[in-house]
């Protein structure tokens, strides 16, 4: 038998019917993750075809996008604190979710979240599972060895109805990973270099496995930091093989398999790295321990530099780059480190988990943000935050002058409230810097939680490196 | 979904390359529950000012493009978020066909399973329609073809299931669900 990737092991295991010249493959999901943005209309066309959800046992439902991140007591204080359009999509979604019969990690629970950061701290997202959500950053999920990809609306529709989807085989994609990352450069570097090398299409078609020897030295958090943002890069999803770091995040987590079924698991999960030999349909190479802390200057993720470089000039006659570079006001030969920075958002599902946090705690602590920055942080999940309260990182934002809020999307894509005001810069955590992305007129620079803090603290876009270590 | 064979159109030109789903349909227009109604916000940050006016400059505002049923986009269109509310709101405009040398995966899946268009043209094809804005062209379904007003034709890569889902106006939900009897062997089989 020929020698198959880790992508090519999951979707053989969940053929339910072979593609063929004239059909799709059928492709069975293990886990749908659904929330209150994507799924109306996918539920109404269930309702009116009289169908039901063919397996609730394997859809997780919680609200995060449209919801309000300063704190709500009650139904009628969420009423006011919310925009009416996005108060009717959270009582659609706890509607939706009671008439299907579907368990909904909603307001009040205390496993509600980002639904990138619950799946795996739930233990729901596993090796081996395929998983979709009507969301493109649930590539994150890759970081545990599932296949997991975003779907629009109607798949969602198929996926609630059938536990099945209609799906052409990607081709697949090998980023080699090699050497260490020097302190102060961090997991989001890592992916925002990597877009920079292969473009925003670079991945179009393709399933990414990182891999090589640097992978053994990040952590579970990290991975899914350079998973979720594969999609930046194009592809169709992002994928790590699973090693002992996998299985020790796992262990103990409240969906995990427990007692034998774990042992069970842990046979199965162990033969999921790809077989030498494995060949990909394309590959590039990077040495991580000669990257910089990177930074975007234009109004997509590729367009991005080391913190320390002058923002380039176009390679051709690209009227793209110059719209870019006007929006976000900004000069070609100019340094972009110095910039003035308006807000600092910490937080969305590149960037909420405890590590991420600390991280930026970790900058900020015993300093000031500057005058006239808003810094907002937002944990991605209940249990970050209170896992987050535990160990004191509240106050240490509360007293440098940042806002500490709760659980969900936010300012990542400004549906909630929460939004970077027209014209204004922020440096922010998020996964994406498109024109509007964090608000109508909203200029975004994209950096590890690191960068971001540092800028917070100068006011200016700023190398976080004398910072730490 | 209705069949479609054939789109005959006017084209309106839009050559900025990497369009993203959140220039198509900006995130605070995500917050409703129905598919209806998103036309009036395509391109929203593009065809409106800060105050609500249209920006005569765009070219979706200008007299040339009105009617046009073919959007003419550069590379990499679609990039970005999977929310189908992209290509509900191009159909809600009128829109039934995009054509780019590159069109992004999640958007064009999304697209024919409402029956827009996705067409990738080669670069020559795409130069050529890029300068000469609102020309007519012919999109065929049947012989995956695009036929400019020169008399050149040219055929477009179009999945064959696809195909037979918009020239038979085909609901994919319904021909997943005649596999229910694999679908359910499948679970036993491996214990899900």
């Amino acid at each position: 038998m020929s020698a198959k990737s880790l992508f090519e092991k999951v979707w053989d295991r969940h053929i339910v019917v072979p593609e063929t010249a004239d059909t799709p493959a059928i492709l069975y999901i293990d886990l749908h993750l659904v929330h209150e943005v994507t799924s109306p209309q996918a539920f109404s066309l269930l309702r009116d075809a009289g169908l039901r959800v063919r397996r609730p046992d394997l859809t997780l439902s919680t609200m995060d996008h449209s919801t309000p991140t300063i704190p709500v007591g009650s139904l009628k204080e969420l009423k006011v604190v919310s925009e009416p359009a996005a108060f009717q999509q959270i009582l659609q979604m706890e509607r939706n979710c009671e008439d299907f019969g579907l368990e909904l990690r909603g307001m009040d629970s205390d496993e509600r979240g980002i639904v990138h950061v619950i799946g795996p701290e739930l233990g729901a997202t596993q090796p081996g599972k395929t998983i979709v959500c009507g969301d493109s950053h649930t590539s994150t999920h890759g970081a545990l060895g599932a296949l997991a990809f975003g779907i629009g609306t109607t798949e969602v529709a198929h996926v609630l109805a059938t536990q099945c989807l209609l799906q052409r085989k990607p081709r697949t994609f090998a980023v080699n990973l090699r050497g260490r990352l020097p302190t102060g450069v961090t997991a989001k570097d890592i992916i925002l270099a990597i877009i920079g090398r292969i473009g925003v299409d670079g991945g179009t078609g393709h399933a990414i496995e990182y891999r090589g020897s640097a992978v053994a030295s990040l952590s579970i958090e990290e991975r899914m930091t350079i998973c979720n943002m594969a999609i930046e890069g194009g592809a169709r999803t992002g994928m790590f093989a699973p090693d002992d770091a996998t299985y020790e995040y796992l262990a103990g987590r409240p969906l995990s398999p427990q007692g034998a079924d774990w042992d069970e698991a842990l046979s199965r999960w162990r033969e999921l790295p790809s077989d030498d030999g494995a060949r990909f349909d394309k590959e590039v190479s990077i040495d991580v321990s000669s990257l910089r802390p990177m930074v975007t200057f234009g109004t997509n993720p590729g367009m991005v530099i080391p913190v320390d470089d002058v923002i380039p000039s176009p390679a051709g006659s690209d009227p793209g780059f110059a719209k870019a570079l006007d929006y976000m006001a900004l000069e070609p030969g100019r340094p972009l480190a110095g910039t003035p920075v308006d807000v600092v958002f910490i937080g969305s599902c590149t960037n909420s988990r405890l590590s991420d946090l600390k991280a930026a705690a970790g900058v900020i602590a015993g300093r000031q943000v500057a005058d006239g920055v808003q810094m907002l942080v937002v944990p991605g999940s209940a249990k970050v935050k209170r896992e987050a309260e535990a160990e004191g990182l509240p106050e240490v934002f509360e007293a440098a002058g940042a806002e500490w809020r709760e659980p969900g999307c936010s300012m990542c894509l400004a549906m909630n409230g929460d939004y970077v005001p027209a014209g204004k810069l922020a440096v922010s955590t998020s996964n994406r810097n498109f024109e509007g992305r964090q608000g109508k007129g909203a200029r975004t620079v994209l950096a590890s939680p690191l960068t971001a803090a540092a800028s917070a603290i100068s006011g200016r876009i700023s190398d976080p490196r004398p910072l730490v270590g | 979904m209705e069949p479609i064979t054939e789109i005959r159109s006017r084209t309106a030109v839009l050559p900025l390359e990497d369009i993203d789903t959140d220039q198509i349909i900006p995130a605070r227009f995500l917050r409703t529950t129905v598919r209806e109604g998103l036309g009036e916000n395509l391109f929203a940050d593009w065809r409106y000012d800060s105050n609500g006016e249209k920006n005569t400059d765009f070219v979706l505002n200008r007299p040339e493009a009105r009617g046009a049923r073919i959007l003419v986009a550069g590379r990499n269109f679609g990039c970005g978020s999977s929310r189908e509310h992209a290509p509900w709101a191009l159909l809600d405009h009128g829109f039934q066909a995009v054509i780019s040398t590159e069109i992004a995966d999640i958007f064009r899946n999304n697209s024919l399973k409402n029956g827009f268009l996705p067409v990738v043209a080669d670069a020559d094809i795409h130069g050529w329609l890029l300068a000469n804005p609102g020309v007519e062209l012919t999109l065929n379904v049947e012989s995956r073809s695009l036929s400019l007003p020169d008399g050149r034709v040219t055929e477009f890569p179009l999945e064959s299931f696809s195909r037979y889902c918009l020239l038979n106006g085909v609901d994919q939900l319904g021909f997943l669900l005649n596999h229910a009897g694999e679908i359910s062997r499948f679970e036993k089989r491996a214990g899900a």
